[in-house]
């Protein structure tokens, strides 16, 4: 067996049998589960609250809009007088008084209802009550204009732009948010994967030095066939703990969901944009859309810009493991790292969404240490094969010239000890 | 004899600190070669490039009359001074990963390593983790990793330090054994008693230059000075001192006796023979003692050095 298939067998099992490693790679799937279920458990919770609300009408023309819903009471206390009213709500502890007052027209009605309450009310509760009277009070004028309500009703129009492009094939509206959410997700785990495993190949590398069995291994092997065996290592226990992640969690979830009836859809989608009157062929225009997202160009370039982007700073990461003597001590050549891997984060997720082929987003699908993720975040809005092009090859240049430095930097460091470098003396190792 | 190793003219600057300069050494096949020399004076440096850990800046390293390439990585062992193992790993399982390095088989590597681990006793060791074990046993895991793949240079760094005086005395039996199996040793230590004896050649190292290289008996005989430690059982001590002082270069000397004898170094000049002066000796009193003064290896360190300052 090849040497560097040695280091990466070993590094693997190293990662794979460390106890941090397989209590995460079970638990993780097990906690975020349990988070998305104990949120929705908590927010079922705080729906099946029934607030009260007592009604005080002094028009009494309201009381048969006001109906029970399952989660508002409404108690008429028009019968009493107001002060007696507002002391029995406070007596029996409920949710608020809703006054309504007796005008002679609704102009000035409109602007004299009031709500008595101890704390202020919940915003959702008042806009209901509000929509109710609003409602209530146009039909009244309508009426007293002489509108018929049911020609009004016939007269609403609804509309429901259909996207079509030149070539005319049909989108629908729900097209830029599935490649964000694609384009989003990509970046996001990318990023996370990056920071994960890219810390994991550093710790190992402060392992083997204060081990101080680095000299022992590299009289047998090139340091840098050694950092490229723990990059290579670790990115594969990487993912396969992404895959047992995934695999554990989509599972965890479905049995989460059929046994606490939890909708394991995501929230962050807008429901009543896909289950409108025309659900039915919105949803098969999502489908299509997605059918039609070049989902080759994407896993592939998914592919590449993924492993690019974590090759690029995971070397980053195993000089810096290689130039400090303990981790608390790696903290200040952190910057380099998390900066970028930032702002690429930002720039996807304000820049890309709002305008994917802007000035901004361009530049940094460009830029190698921030093109991983905003390239992955731009692809799905359609960018131009040679764009990718030049973004891919800088990328892969830099790859080379980073790891270049960073082997160098490598090569001098694990065999320094007891100092902390400055950035001055890392640069003076890149010329030895 | 044959060198197995030569390195040539070899220089290594770190930025502005010459870490070596020209330092050349030849070490002949089937010797142990004592590789010496203050802390900071290149040690390090010229064993690491001879294992290509680090690459010279100018000079050529030939093993076996070959420019040193990466395959004979497998022709060295070395057993750095900065040395460990993997913590959290099983001591079998890391023996067998460092051994596969080094290019044996998994299989082979099993082998050999049963018969070093039965040969130290330690196979109970097996499934070990080295956090389990104490700094001299994870030393013997080490030595065994560094010979196992019978390379034809052995170089090791301070291969005594955490070892009791038992075990050196094992390690150092070994040494010799695959010295003499056909291995060839390249030994760099402060312990000089060690390298007197076990060394026949040793090289001098001193703020990055060579200053001395050599076999250890020619050394001596280059440094030593013709005197002789003399010890004499005399009616009177001071009366023979004062007569000899006329005759020869005398200086007192040290050594420890039962009874009150005379001591004396006397350092005769080339016209004088030893056993001239044994025989002008030998009405002068009882001889008890007389033996070249030899300088040892200390001492010729200690000395060269200083000249060198």
């Amino acid at each position: 067996m090849s040497n560097l298939k040695l280091i990466i067998k070993r590094e693997f099992i190293a990662r794979v049998r460390n106890k941090t490693f397989v209590v995460m790679t079970f638990l993780g799937p097990l906690m975020m589960v349990g988070m998305i279920s104990l949120i929705t458990w908590l927010a079922t919770l705080n729906n099946d609250e029934i607030r009260k609300v007592a009604l005080y009408d002094k028009t009494g023309s309201f009381s048969t809009d006001f109906k029970d819903s399952n989660d508002i009471d409404y108690i008429d206390y028009s019968h009493l007088t107001l002060n007696d009213a507002k002391d029995s709500v406070v007596i029996k502890k409920l949710d608020g008084l809703l006054y309504i007052p007796k005008k002679s027209t609704n102009s000035e009605l409109e602007k004299s209802i009031q709500f008595y309450a101890d704390e202020a009310p919940n915003i959702s509760l008042l806009n209901r009550i509000e929509e109710i009277i609003a409602s209530k009070l146009t039909n009244q004028n309508f009426k007293e204009k002489g509108f018929d309500l049911d020609l009004i009703e016939n007269s609403k129009a609804k509309v429901n732009i259909l996207i079509e492009n030149f070539s005319g094939e049909k989108t629908s509206k729900m097209s830029s948010y599935i490649k964000m959410i694609f384009g989003g997700v990509a970046g996001y785990f990318l990023m996370m994967f990056i920071i994960v495993y890219g810390n994991m190949v550093m710790r190992s590398v402060i392992e083997e030095k204060s081990n101080r069995i680095i000299e022992i291994i590299i009289s047998s092997v090139k340091p840098l066939q050694l950092m490229m065996g723990k990059i290579l290592g670790t990115s594969f226990a990487g993912i396969l703990q992404f895959l047992i992640w995934g695999i554990l969690g989509g599972v965890l979830l479905i049995v989460a969901s059929s046994v606490f009836g939890i909708d394991p859809q995501p929230v962050g989608i807008d429901q009543s944009l896909i289950l409108q009157e025309d659900g039915q062929q919105e949803i098969q225009l999502i489908l299509q859309d997605i059918m039609k997202l070049p989902l080759g160009v994407l896993v592939l370039s998914f592919f590449i810009y993924f492993v690019g982007g974590y090759f690029l700073y995971s070397s980053i990461y195993a000089a810096i493991g290689a130039a400090v003597d303990s981790e608390t001590d790696s903290q200040q050549f952190m910057l380099p790292i998390i900066l970028p891997l930032m702002l690429g984060i930002y720039v996807g997720f304000f820049s890309v969404i709002d305008n994917p082929h802007g000035t901004v987003s361009t530049v940094f699908s460009m830029i190698p240490l921030t093109s991983p993720i905003v390239m992955l975040m731009r692809i799905p809005f359609g960018v131009s094969w040679w764009e990718v092009l030049i973004s891919m090859l800088l990328l892969i240049g830099s790859i080379i010239f980073i790891t270049w430095l960073a082997g160098k930097i490598y090569r001098v460091g694990i065999l320094m000890y007891g100092k902390k470098p400055t950035y001055k003396e890392l640069f003076r190792w890149m010329k030895y | 004899m044959a060198n197995l190793l030569e390195v040539q003219q070899a220089t290594k600057k770190f930025g502005n600190f010459t870490a070596l300069q020209d330092v050349s050494i030849q070490v002949p096949k089937g010797s142990i070669f004592g590789l010496l020399g203050p802390n900071g004076a290149g040690k390090t440096t010229l064993i690491r490039i001879i294992n290509q850990i680090t690459l010279p800046d100018k000079g050529s390293v030939y093993l076996d009359n070959e420019l040193l390439k990466p395959q004979h990585i497998k022709d060295i062992g070395y057993l750095p001074e900065e040395r460990g193992l993997y913590k959290s790993m099983k001591v079998g399982e890391q023996a067998l990963y460092l051994a596969q390095l080094k290019g044996l088989s998994k299989n082979e590597a099993k082998e050999r390593l049963k018969y070093w681990f039965d040969k130290f006793e330690i196979s109970h060791w097996w499934n070990k983790k080295i956090q389990e074990l104490s700094k001299g046993m994870a030393q013997k895991v080490q030595f065994i990793v560094t010979v196992l793949h019978k390379p034809k240079l052995l170089i090791f760094d301070e291969p005594f330090s955490g070892f009791d005086p038992i075990n050196a005395n094992v390690i150092k039996d070994e040494i010799l054994q695959l010295r003499d199996e056909g291995a060839t040793v390249i030994f760099s230590t402060h312990r000089m008693e060690s390298v007197e004896e076990l060394c026949d050649h040793i090289a001098l190292i001193n703020k990055s230059k060579k200053i001395l290289e050599g076999k250890v008996t020619d050394i001596k005989r280059a440094y030593k000075t013709n005197a002789f430690e003399v010890g004499l059982l005399t009616e009177n001590n001071i009366d023979l001192y004062n007569t000899l002082q006329d005759r020869f270069n005398v200086t007192a000397a040290d050594f420890k006796t039962i009874d009150n004898q005379l001591k004396i170094k006397i350092t005769l000049d080339h016209n004088t023979s030893s056993n001239e002066l044994l025989q002008y000796l030998s009405d002068k009193g009882q001889i008890m003692r007389f033996n070249e003064v030899i300088p040892g290896i200390n001492e010729i360190f200690i000395k060269t050095i200083t000249e060198h300052e």
